[in-house]
């Protein structure tokens, strides 16, 4: 364990890269329609032990930036323009495909939102997972079920020797988002990217997936990247996160910072949309309009349609990330005004 | 707004069992889908109740029932003081006239080959004595305009819009003829965080406008708190608990509300580590074979012998304030309330001027 006593991080030695780096990454997809710009420039890093929640709206991009660093993007019609995928230094998007494909499931696992659509209906759970260590790691048949009835027990499916070969629709959904986590934690990745792994369970099953995926990182040592629209799950988890709008990171932030002193005015909309006791009666805070098409970005920023703190500059000039604090940028021309409430 | 008023629905005993089928020529029916099993509940004018529970537990059921899109197998509900399974012809239509439902999903249930302006006068065409055929379009504009839209965009089609724009279309069909209860299934749900709050401010600006009533079934607890005056707890097909919103989110008493509510997180890193979470072990069982008793016992950490034997009734019990549907029923106080200034969020956030804000038919 490299944690620290109080659960964060151990610091990383200077000069050491960091366990993943997606740097400056552009993914569009060309259409019959037109290009869709759907990642613009997205730059974030994790290191071991550590949770970096990536938040935002559907459609704004958080999906297939993950899909890239995966390698699993849908080329054609998906294509990595520009930027770089770092694993411990070593840029992913210049591997050939064949060394890329090693880092699958060995370094870098995913879980999909949707585990029924992601598991194969035609074979027993059992057998997906042990397929993994066959392939993998060589192992016979045999040995393969074992381990998979151990990643069963280790998720917590109850009577899994029984359900060892269950097909996945005989499970619930809940069961099903432990299945994929199992198939993901097989290989021990150090990174583990979690597309949405809650967005389709109830509250109580939620809870129970969230507090395995913790309990797996702690022990073993995992990056871990949530992919989530829900503000209320990043202020549970997360470490740091990142706030996606358009295609961009608008914000990059500690988790504590970003809910007490927002410096985005995307962001500081969300947090104040979201209902609180102290509001019953009065009309919720809501941001105007709709994000923007991604084939008809505005020019400048691209929040500008939908933002009242909004000048002429933001309709020209694109905000670069304006340092805020520790660890803390804000893409906004205009960040301070937001940090101190006062549009001037 | 106090549940004050009298009852525009009363729901007494409602059972609702899809029989389960077993061969293909020759069904023989091997079970029932408790669906609904035993729901009893008022609406007052004006005032919204919230419909809560997980996946499954019968809320889209009771919907479909109140609509009288399903007949019952059981029980009654009472549409101002009149049995609407036994209504016929005009009083049938009067009453069809006046319960409205808005449905989830925005972009399924708006007919993709119909115009706005048809989708929305549609209810005028089987209710045709409310509007007269040269009212309708002047009509429909008001109505695009009463929620939010351009009423220039009568001619468009659904996919021109987003989603929280189609929502909103949907809520102008709902409203067409001026109903007085409003039904609505996850309004939300399938929309995007920044604009469910639109929508939810809707909702309440023409609840007062109108008077309406509505019943609001959601998942998200807290989307549910804001909006409702009263709130029931579902669990596999009956109520658990109900009461006032204060009283389910203040001082929950049945466990399974408990659980619920402390399983929501917090937008809030500080509590963190100050909050007792409750964590449900296993799934909600099969409607088709419930537990016997109390149909929680099979997840409820104070579960005794009794549980398993005599079903807890939803009534007012000692020391609780409002009905709670458990042997062992005790308040507790589960959620924390954190206020605007503790949150960081005490400054006003400036918005732009309604005519810089994108036009509908620039999505992606
Ligand atoms: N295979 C594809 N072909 C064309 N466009 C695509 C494809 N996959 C994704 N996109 C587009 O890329 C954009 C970003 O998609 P992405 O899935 O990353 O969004 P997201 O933020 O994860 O959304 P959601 O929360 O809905 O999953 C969207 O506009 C989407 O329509
Ligand atoms: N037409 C039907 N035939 C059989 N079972 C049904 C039917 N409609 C609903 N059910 C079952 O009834 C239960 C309650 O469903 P529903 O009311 O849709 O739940 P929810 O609370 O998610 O809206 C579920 O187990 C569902 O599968
Ligand atoms: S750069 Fe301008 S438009 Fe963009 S968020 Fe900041 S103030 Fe708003
Ligand atoms: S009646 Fe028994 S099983 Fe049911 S909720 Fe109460 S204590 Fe739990
Ligand atoms: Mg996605
Ligand atoms: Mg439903």
């Amino acid at each position: 364990m490299t944690l620290t006593e109080t659960g964060s991080p151990a610091a990383v030695p200077a000069g050491t890269p960091p366990l993943l780096e997606v740097d400056n990454l552009h993914v569009e997809f060309r259409t019959r329609e037109g290009v869709a710009k759907a990642v613009n420039g997205v730059s974030y890093a994790i290191n071991a032990g550590e949770t970096l929640a990536v938040l935002g709206e559907s459609g704004s991009g958080k999906s297939v930036t993950a899909q890239a660093i995966m390698g699993i993007l849908d080329t054609p019609p998906g294509f990595v323009t520009k930027g770089s995928i770092r694993y411990q230094g070593d840029d992913l998007l210049q591997m050939p495909e064949g060394v890329r494909r090693t880092y699958r499931g060995e370094h870098l696992a995913m879980i999909f939102q949707d585990a029924l659509s992601s598991l194969n209906p035609v074979f027993s759970v059992g057998y997906q997972i042990a397929e993994m260590f066959r392939v993998h790691r060589g192992m016979s048949r045999s040995d393969g079920m074992k381990k998979a009835l151990e990643l069963m027990e280790l998720v917590n499916i109850p009577a899994a020797r029984e359900r060892v070969k269950d097909y996945p629709h005989q499970f619930s959904g809940g069961m099903r988002q432990r299945i994929m986590i199992a198939m993901a934690i097989a290989l021990d990745p150090e990174v583990l990217i979690a597309d949405e792994p809650t967005t389709a369970l109830d509250v109580t099953v939620q809870a129970q997936i969230m507090a395995l995926l913790k309990e797996l990182q702690r022990e073993r040592d995992m990056g871990l990247i949530l992919i989530t629209h829900d503000l209320g799950v990043v202020a549970d988890v997360a470490d740091k996160i990142a706030v996606m709008y358009a295609g961009r990171i608008v914000e990059r932030a500690p988790v504590y910072d970003i809910y007490a002193r927002p410096a985005h005015p995307y962001t500081e909309g969300l947090l104040a949309s979201i209902p609180r006791v102290d509001m019953k009666g009065q009309e919720l805070f809501a941001i105007k309009g709709i994000p923007p098409s991604l084939m008809r970005i505005p020019p400048g920023c691209p929040f500008n349609p939908r933002c009242g703190y909004a000048r002429d500059i933001c309709r020209e000039q694109d905000p670069p990330n304006y340092p805020v604090g520790d660890a803390h940028d804000s893409a906004c021309h205009f960040w301070e005004e937001v940090v101190d409430g006062t549009r001037r | 707004m106090a549940p004050a008023g009298e009852a525009v629905l009363e729901v007494r005993d409602l059972v609702k069992h899809f029989p389960l089928t077993q061969g293909i020529v020759l069904q023989r029916q091997i079970g029932a889908v408790k669906a609904v099993d035993g729901v009893s509940l008022d609406l007052h004018k004006g005032e919204t109740l919230g419909v809560v529970g997980e996946s499954g537990c019968g809320k889209s059921t009771l919907a479909k029932l109140l609509m009288v899109l399903e007949r019952p197998t059981a029980g009654q509900v009472k549409f101002n003081g009149e049995d609407i399974y036994s209504l016929k012809g005009k009083a049938f239509k009067a009453m069809r006239r006046n319960i409205q439902i808005v449905f989830q999903d925005p972009y399924s249930s708006l007919n993709p080959r119909m115009t706005v302006g048809d989708i929305v006068g549609e209810p005028f065409d089987i209710h045709p004595e409310v509007a007269p055929r040269r009212d309708r379009r002047r009509k429909v504009q008001e109505l695009l305009e009463v929620v939010g839209l351009s009423p220039e965009h009568i001619n468009r089609y659904p996919h021109q819009f987003s989603g929280g724009q189609r929502q909103r279309i949907g809520i102008a069909r709902g409203l067409a003829l001026r109903p007085d209860v409003i039904i609505c299934d996850e309004p939300v749900s399938a929309l995007d965080v920044s604009v469910q709050a639109q929508v939810i401010n809707l909702f309440e600006n023409l609840q007062s406008e109108f008077n309406l009533s509505y019943i609001f079934i959601a998942h998200d607890l807290s989307i549910v708190r804001h909006i409702s005056d009263r709130v029931a707890v579902m669990y596999l097909g009956k109520i658990v608990e109900i009461g006032d919103e204060s009283q389910i989110y203040g001082a929950p008493s049945h466990p399974y509300t408990q659980a619920l509510l402390s399983a929501v997180p917090i937008p809030d890193p500080t509590q963190r580590d100050r909050k007792t979470q409750i964590v449900l072990q296993g799934d909600v069982p099969s409607p088709a074979n419930p537990p016997s008793g109390c149909r929680f016992r099979t997840r409820c950490w104070k579960a005794q012998d009794i549980c398993a034997t005599e079903e807890p009734l939803l009534t007012i019990r000692p020391g609780i304030s409002h009905p709670s549907a458990c042997h062992f029923a005790e308040q507790a106080q589960i959620v924390e309330t954190h206020d605007a200034e503790e949150f960081g969020l005490n400054q006003p956030v400036p918005t732009p001027d309604d005519d810089d804000l994108v036009e509908p038919g620039t999505l992606p």
